[in-house]
Parts: C-alpha cells; sequence; structure tokens
C-alpha cells in the first residue's frame, strides 16, 4: 500500500514545463527590467551598462510627474465610476425579475469586444465633425463636441474605460450576491428590516471580499489602460492623457531609449504596489483573512 | 419580499440607464457597418441605413483581412493549447503531491497573478529577439501564454481540489500510476476548468494588444487587432468601413458566446468571483 501511495503522487516534473516557461518569461523578465534600467540600449545591439544615468535624468523628465498624476488620477476616477455602478447593477441583476437573462446578453456583449474595436468605435462616435457627439455634445458640456480634444480627455478615458469594464464586475458583484445565504435576508425580514437598511447590513458587508478583489483587479487594470489611450488620443491633447505606461510605450518603442522606458517601468511597479497598498490597508484587508479561512 | 423589491428599484433604474449607455455605442457600429460612405456624412449617426450595403464588408477581404483573421485564430488556439499543456499537469502535481517544491512553485504562480505585463515588456522584446523570434506569430503566442498561466494555474487547482480523494486512492489500489490517472481520472473531470480557462485565455489571446504591437512588424504576421488601427489610419474618415471590421472582428467571439454563454461567462468570472 505505501509503495502504492507513493506511485500514485505525481512528482515536479509534472509542473516542470510549466514552471521553467513561467520562469523564463514571467519572473526572470520582472529582474531584467530593473537590469535594464541602468544601461543604454536602443533596441538594436547589446545593452551597455551606464550605471545610474537613466535614473539621473527622470529629473530632467516633464512628462514624468505628468504621466504619474494622470494614472494616479484615471485609477481613482475609474475607481469611482466603476465600482457603485458595477455594485448595483449587479446586485439588482442578481435578483429574480422577468427578462434578466434576455438583458444581460445586451449587457455583457462589451466583453465580447476588443480593447481595440471599443476604442476606435468611441473614436468614431466622439468624433466631432460626424459623430454622436458633434449633435449632442452640447447637452454634457462640451459645446463644439470635441471631447477626445478637450482638456477633460482623461474623464473621457474613465468613461470608456468603465462603458468595457462595468460588465465585467457587474457580473463579479452579480456571482457574489448568489451566494449570500437567504436565510440572512429571511431573519432581516421578520426583524422589519427595510430594502435599503437589509442592503446596508447585509449584502454590502457580505460583498466585501468581492469588492477588494474587483478593487485590486481595478488597480491592476488601471496600469495597463494603455492601448486604449492609444488608439483614442495618443496622450493628448498636449499630455492630458499621457499615462505612465503611455510614456514608458513612446520613450521605449518610439524613441527607442529602453533603459530609460525600464526605469518607468520599474516606476509603473512601485506605483502599482504603493496604490494595492494603500487599498489593502484602507479596506482592512488583512483583518478580514480570518474570515476567509471558513469559507 | 416585497421590501427587497423597493431597494432594486434605483438600481433597476441606474441598470436600465447603463443598458441604454451600452446599447447606442453597439446600435451605432451595427447599423454603421451597413451604410455607405455617402450615407454616413449625409444622414445623423443614429439614422436607420435608408439603402444598406455589404460593400464595406466585401471590400475589407480585398484589404487582407483575411490574414489578420487566420493569424488571431493561431495565437488564440496556440495560446490556449500551449496554457492548458502544461497548466492541467503543474496543477494535478500541486494538488496532489504537498510537497516543499511544488509548494513554491504554487506561490510563484500566485505572485505572477500581480506583474503587469506592460512593465516588463522591454525585457520581453529583448528575450524574443534574442530567441529570434521578433515577427512571427510564436513571439506573440509564448509571452501571451506565460501571463495567462497564473490564472489558469489557480482556476485549474481549484477544480482539481473538488474530485474526491477516494477516486484517486480506488484507482492507486487498482494499481495505476501517475499518468494512467492523469489521462482516466483528472483530464475528465476537469473538463469544466479547461473549457472555462481556454475561453478566457482564448479571448484574452484574441483580444491582445500590447505583445502584437511590440513583437511583431510585418503586415503577414500582423493579428486582428493591430489590424483595426491599421484600417483607422488607412480609412481616414471612411467610418463605416471601420465599423464594418470591428463587426467582423467581434464576429467569432459572439459566436461563442452565443454557444457557451454560460462557459464564457463563469470563464470570465473564474478565479476572481470567490
Amino acid at each position: 500500500m505505501i509503495a502504492a501511495a507513493r506511485r500514485e503522487r505525481p512528482g515536479f516534473t509534472w509542473a516542470a514545463p510549466a514552471v521553467l516557461f513561467f520562469l523564463a518569461l514571467g519572473i526572470l523578465p520582472v529582474f531584467a527590467v530593473v537590469y535594464l534600467s541602468f544601461t543604454k540600449w536602443n533596441g538594436l545591439g547589446d545593452p551597455q551598462w551606464i550605471g545610474l544615468d537613466n535614473w539621473k535624468s527622470i529629473t530632467d523628465d516633464p512628462d514624468l510627474v505628468n504621466g504619474i498624476v494622470k494614472t494616479v488620477t484615471l485609477t481613482v476616477v475609474s475607481w469611482l465610476l466603476q465600482t457603485p455602478l458595477a455594485l448595483l447593477i449587479g446586485v439588482w441583476a442578481a435578483g429574480p425579475q422577468r427578462g434578466r437573462a434576455a438583458l444581460s446578453t445586451l449587457f455583457f456583449l462589451p466583453l465580447l469586444l476588443s480593447t481595440a474595436a471599443i476604442s476606435l468605435t468611441f473614436v468614431s462616435l466622439l468624433d466631432p465633425n460626424f459623430g454622436l457627439a458633434a449633435d449632442y455634445g452640447k447637452y454634457v458640456g462640451f459645446a463644439d463636441g470635441n471631447f477626445l480634444g478637450s482638456d477633460h480627455a482623461l474623464y473621457v478615458v474613465a468613461f470608456v474605460v468603465a462603458w468595457q469594464f462595468v460588465p465585467f464586475h457587474t457580473l463579479l458583484y452579480q456571482s457574489a450576491t448568489r451566494q449570500i445565504p437567504r436565510s440572512l435576508y429571511e431573519a432581516a425580514q421578520i426583524d422589519g428590516a427595510t430594502g435599503v437598511r437589509q442592503f446596508f447590513a447585509i449584502t454590502l458587508p457580505q460583498l466585501r471580499n468581492t469588492i477588494i478583489a474587483s478593487s485590486v483587479l481595478m488597480l491592476v487594470g488601471s496600469l495597463t489602460y494603455f492601448e486604449m489611450i492609444l488608439l483614442m488620443t495618443n496622450g493628448g491633447p498636449g499630455t492630458a492623457t499621457r499615462v505612465l505606461p503611455l510614456h514608458m510605450y513612446i520613450k521605449g518603442f518610439v524613441g527607442f531609449d529602453m533603459g530609460y522606458a525600464s526605469v518607468l517601468a520599474v516606476l509603473l511597479v512601485a506605483v502599482g504596489t504603493a496604490l494595492s497598498v494603500v487599498v489593502v490597508r484602507s479596506t482592512g484587508y488583512h483583518r478580514m483573512a480570518s474570515d476567509r479561512e471558513g469559507a | 419580499m416585497s421590501g427587497k423589491n423597493r431597494a432594486n428599484v434605483p438600481a433597476g433604474v441606474l441598470a436600465t440607464v447603463w443598458l441604454i449607455i451600452v446599447a447606442v455605442p453597439i446600435y451605432f457600429v451595427v447599423i454603421t457597418g451597413f451604410r455607405t460612405q455617402d450615407a454616413y456624412i449625409e444622414q445623423g449617426p443614429l439614422d436607420l441605413p435608408t439603402r444598406p450595403t455589404l460593400g464595406n464588408f466585401t471590400s475589407l477581404f480585398e484589404l487582407g483581412f483575411t490574414t489578420y483573421l487566420v493569424n488571431s485564430l493561431i495565437v488564440a488556439f496556440g495560446t490556449v493549447a500551449v496554457v492548458l499543456g502544461v497548466a492541467l499537469p503543474a496543477a494535478y502535481a500541486i494538488v496532489r503531491n504537498p510537497s516543499r517544491q511544488l509548494k513554491i512553485a504554487f506561490n510563484v504562480f500566485l505572485l505572477g497573478l500581480a506583474v503587469p505585463a506592460q512593465a516588463v515588456i522591454v525585457p520581453i522584446y529583448l528575450i524574443i529577439t534574442r530567441l529570434q523570434l521578433y515577427d512571427s506569430l510564436l513571439a506573440v503566442i509564448l509571452p501571451t501564454a506565460a501571463f495567462s498561466l497564473p490564472i489558469a494555474i489557480v482556476v485549474l487547482t481549484s477544480t482539481l481540489r473538488d474530485i474526491p480523494g477516494e477516486l484517486y486512492e480506488a484507482m492507486t489500489v487498482d494499481g495505476a500510476a501517475s499518468g494512467r490517472i492523469f489521462t482516466r481520472l483528472v483530464l475528465p473531470l476537469s473538463r469544466p476548468g479547461l473549457v472555462s480557462v481556454g475561453i478566457f485565455v482564448g479571448l484574452g489571446a484574441w483580444n491582445g494588444f500590447l505583445f502584437p504591437l511590440v513583437l511583431t512588424q510585418s503586415d503577414e504576421q500582423r493579428v486582428l487587432t493591430l489590424g483595426l488601427w491599421k484600417f483607422q489610419s488607412q480609412y481616414g474618415t471612411n467610418v463605416p468601413g471601420l465599423m464594418a471590421a470591428v463587426v467582423l472582428s467581434a464576429l467569432p467571439v459572439l459566436a461563442l458566446y452565443l454557444f457557451g454563454r454560460r462557459h464564457l461567462l463563469s470563464g470570465l468570472a473564474a478565479g476572481f468571483g470567490k
């Protein structure tokens, strides 16, 4: 029996291809980007070690502080826009009302479109000459219909980001809401709690883990809102939407300064980690670790 | 449950408003694709086309749309094949063998969930050019697969943990080796997890933009997402042509959605909803 039991255990070899593959293309690059930040490299030939020069030149880069500010702004605005929307719609969609299935088919369509497709659709819709924007822009404060060319372009981007991702987060809240035990609501009903009260006393606390999971995904996601901006505004007007990832792409793959782009990449990881820590701290995720164990 | 219904009213209104916000651009994309350029400029953007045309769609194929389509299919299927091929055996080992090495391996994958692809695009570019893979579909498939691995491992390990231990023990008593247990037990019972992961990873690869942008160059190696971008610059203000391309690029995913809505949605939420 003991021999048989030992025989049925799959060894490390079973995991080796996945592990080696991931080390090579997932983990090694994290260390490599730190190394590359100390080199000069134009994308061809070999990187040359130049020490701290790239890091020193961050003080000469007027677009860097702008990039960080725009990234953080976009992240915060996106979170504020998406979380209440996704939460409320998700809780609603988890309910029993008729016609929900048919509606949600339409509702989830943005998830099927690529970011590229969505970006180009909104560029066309928001075109100040021929798009919807020309006719209706004046009703929402864009008299000339030039949404993407205005100082508020970053907020327009945040709206398009929400358009793409609210359905996804709604899906998370919908499935989490369905898992809340009915007995909690029945007990509240007996105690005479109103619907609003039930929402704040039962639904919201029960969704805490989902709120955190969804928020962390939004944070990590906000560092990747790059292709949408590249396609919609290319960072403009001026540098109004030039977020850190786009700035990095332009420095590295348009300006061929890979060393400096690597500095920006390291900063990107730092900003992302800092934002995550803020979220985890402010939501008290570490205190909630215990109530996950029982689940 | 009258109390609950009252609470639903504001959320219901909000849901309806958002539904309209979602519906208008989609309606715009679909109807505009069937319009002529002249009609688009003359009419309002939301008017129904008076003389619908398929010309935008047919001219796309003359502009090399087929190459982009085939490349996207190869990238999506290739990525799914690589991910499932290495992730399922790894998940099997992680679940069935409590060794230190495998615990560390699992934690490395968990850590990988937090690494944004963009932060490491420069070293990925370096590695791909050094491997002489630059400007090939494999250059897109390999990093896309690597960055899909963490979530695939997380979902598949949780699927495999649901298989009762007695089933493994019964096979062991019969003298089955790991390989036989894998093909006879793990593979059939993990099918739902495999479908979810396959759809999630395939969709991500289909819609991927950054890796193809940075790791390919020639038109022959470019995928649909980049093709759309190219059509935009080629077409200038030919919005109907562009919208036809958007419709065509979404059709394969839409077909998948209609056939397997449940799988697709659970695939999208896989690993996150808990």
